[in-house]
């Protein structure tokens, strides 16, 4: 088990190198340059590289850049908020967009599970088709479309919440991404919970524990759903990565102050700092995710683990 | 103890049998027909299964529909996509005929906007945008941007990912190692954070964004690739290719490739809607295709601008988009399980 961890965070930490190393190649090679005011002569333009070190051969830079960022500094904005540094502008954009994303998790965890516990224990009943549907539905539909939809009907139409993100009324300002952003996750847990519960509900341990004549609630909780919920464990983490995908969107059209939004104004603006910190913390979120959820694979499933290793 | 149950003179147990203990397991006067059929080839049989799921035709014939109007729709008027009538800007959508019945007659907030204007011949299917374009026609040549978008990127996916799991797979060891090392570092960069990257580098175009689709896109496919290579290359038929002194290029191509096709063909059809969604993604953001092209994402996006004055001019967009990521969900989820009823775990 320590051999398959320790191969995975050395994997990780890699990944993570690689993405810096390209994302500052990238960033060095884009066409716009962060003093793009006019007025600015060659002399200043040259004075103001020096002060932030851009003359300086490209390995050095980059270095210099890995080295920051390990201490979390990501130097200052050029742009949207000049001179601020751009991880106190993160500090204060990161909280709301894990909240977000967190809730949108939560909520969809929580129906998904139980609109897929009905479809399964109802199959073949008019149950089960309206909650395929449903999960059908929500894995097809983006879920841009529908928090466009909210914003119009419910936000705009009925007034119930605010459309653009209100900072004086901050949870309410969250329900609407919070249900648009819940929604894929909702028809990926449905439709993986009834698929796995109809298999374990299949199975021959379930049929002896019916044969001892255990009473029907009691095996669903003791026996179904502790075997499903394992399952379930496993199909979160690639959810949670779609939600920071989803969530730039959303943040976007609810006007929310996170850290989507930063980056859709950072890449506008030709914000460097900004551009590398939000795709770096995006990276950086997306890896340790996948990396919890590997680890979480192998301690919960051995024959994972074996598979892995003999790779 | 039952009544059914009696000690004898020894003492041990016995039973009795009551004529209700045993019931026939079929019924005695239903006939049992034994159904024969005829031997179906494997191609017939994936049709069938086909056909039989609902779901899945009702997909296949909202694609074909849309790709039709996709091809036609745009000259189904006099319009062009980026022609400017400044004076008709903004109208709500009329369709003749219909708009005898109360529906797409015009009528905005009250008033016939047509009629209010002195335009009583005039018609926009779909209403028209705040620059005074024809969204009929912007959406059908948006629909067909985005189809093409869409189309290229999974081809171009399946190719070097069916090329780079074939060779993984099937040379095995420290190829495979390095390889598959490889693909593990790529697939660790988020999807969003490549496509935005090179969104952001590459000079706006449909190009462009084939590439950044294309860049992470493969991986999936050299996986579902490089796995049934390792399943297909111990079997008997490849060693009997062997022994006859076939060389690598041919054991892959000839003999391996055409086993997988069928996977290949059910992955690409999931990758679509995935394409079709990132292409929508990346307008949104403002790095789509250039101002007055359209696809569905950048139609979206200029609609969103105006959604609480002039909703109609996103409904159409949204609605195809959404119609077409469903159905190719549909599609492909009844070709899967048509094709390889035992794939629906993976």
């Amino acid at each position: 088990m320590g051999k398959y961890i320790t191969k995975r965070v050395l994997i990780a930490i890699f990944t993570l190198l690689v993405i810096l190393f390209v994302l500052f190649v990238m960033l060095d090679k884009m066409p716009g340059s962060p003093f793009n005011d006019e007025k600015l002569t060659a002399d200043q333009l040259a004075l103001l590289n020096a002060k932030y070190g851009l003359d300086q051969p490209f390995m050095i830079r980059f270095i210099n850049y890995v080295k920051c960022v390990i201490k979390f500094d990501f130097g200052v904005s050029y742009n949207i908020q000049k001179n601020l540094a751009v991880s106190s502008m993160l500090a204060t954009r990161l909280p709301i967009s894990i909240q977000i994303g967190l809730q949108a998790m939560v909520v969809g965890t929580i129906i998904g599970m139980l609109l897929g516990i009905i479809a399964a224990l109802k199959r073949n009943t008019w149950i089960d088709t309206l909650c395929t549907g449903i999960s059908v539905l929500g894995v097809s539909v983006p879920s841009y479309v529908i928090a466009l939809g909210l914003a119009y009907f419910v936000g705009f139409k009925l007034g119930w919440f605010p459309i653009l993100y209100n900072a004086s009324k901050p949870f309410i300002s969250t329900i609407m991404p919070t249900m648009a952003l819940s929604l894929s996750p909702i028809a990926n847990i449905a439709r993986f919970t009834r698929s796995e519960m109809i298999e374990v509900l299949n199975s021959d341990y379930v049929l002896l524990a019916q044969s001892k004549g255990i009473k029907q609630y009691k095996l669903i909780i003791n026996h179904v759903l502790r075997n499903t919920l394992i399952s379930i464990i496993t199909v979160m983490g690639p959810l949670l990565v779609g939600l920071l995908t989803g969530s730039m969107v959303i943040e976007k059209i609810f006007s929310i102050p996170g850290l989507g939004y930063l980056m859709v104004q950072a890449i506008q603006n030709n914000d460097y700092n900004v551009v590398m910190a939000c795709a770096f913390i995006y990276s950086f979120l997306y890896i340790f995710v996948m990396l919890i959820v590997d680890i979480l694979y192998g301690i919960i499933d051995p024959r994972i683990r074996v598979a892995k290793e003999g790779e | 103890m039952s009544a059914n149950e009696r000690l004898d003179a020894k003492g041990y147990g016995t039973y009795e049998f009551a004529s209700d203990d045993f019931t026939f397991a079929y019924d005695e006067n239903e006939k049992i027909i034994y159904k024969s059929y005829t031997a179906s080839s494997y191609l017939a049989d994936v049709l069938h299964a086909f056909l039989k799921n609902k779901g899945a035709v009702i997909g296949f014939i909202v694609i074909v529909i849309i790709a039709i109007l996709a091809l036609v729709g745009p000259m189904m008027n006099e319009h062009t996509y980026k022609s400017i009538i400044i004076e008709h800007a903004s109208l709500v959508p009329r369709v003749p005929f219909l708009e005898n019945f109360g529906i797409f007659d015009g009528v905005y907030k009250g008033s016939n906007q047509y009629l209010d204007k002195g335009f009583t011949d005039i018609y926009y299917w779909f209403g028209s945008d705040p620059q005074g374009r024809d969204i009929w026609t912007r959406v059908w040549e948006g629909t067909r941007i985005s189809l093409i978008i869409a189309f290229t990127a999974v081809c171009i996916d399946i190719f070097i990912g069916m090329i780079y799991g074939l060779i993984s797979g099937y040379f095995g060891g420290k190829v495979d190692m390095v390889m598959q090392r490889f693909a593990e570092i790529l697939n660790g960069i988020p999807t969003l954070v490549v496509v935005t990257l090179l969104g952001l580098i590459l000079p706006r175009g449909v190009t462009s964004i084939i590439f950044a689709l294309m860049i992470t896109g493969w991986i999936g496919m050299s996986r579902i690739a490089r796995a049934q290579v390792l399943k297909l290359k111990e079997q008997e038929f490849i060693l009997a290719s062997k022994t006859l002194g076939a060389q690598h290029f041919r054991i892959i191509f000839k003999d391996i490739l055409p086993n997988i096709f069928g996977q290949i063909i059910i992955m690409s059809m999931f990758s679509i809607p995935n394409a079709i969604f990132t292409e929508a993604f990346l307008s949104f953001v403002g790095l789509g295709v250039p101002a007055p092209m359209a696809s569905l994402g950048s139609l979206i996006s200029e609609g969103y601008k105006s959604l609480t004055t002039y909703p109609h001019v996103i409904v159409a967009p949204i609605v195809v988009l959404a119609l077409l990521m469903l159905s190719f969900n549909l599609f492909a989820d009844g070709l899967r399980d048509a094709f390889d009823p035992k794939m629906k775990q993976m």
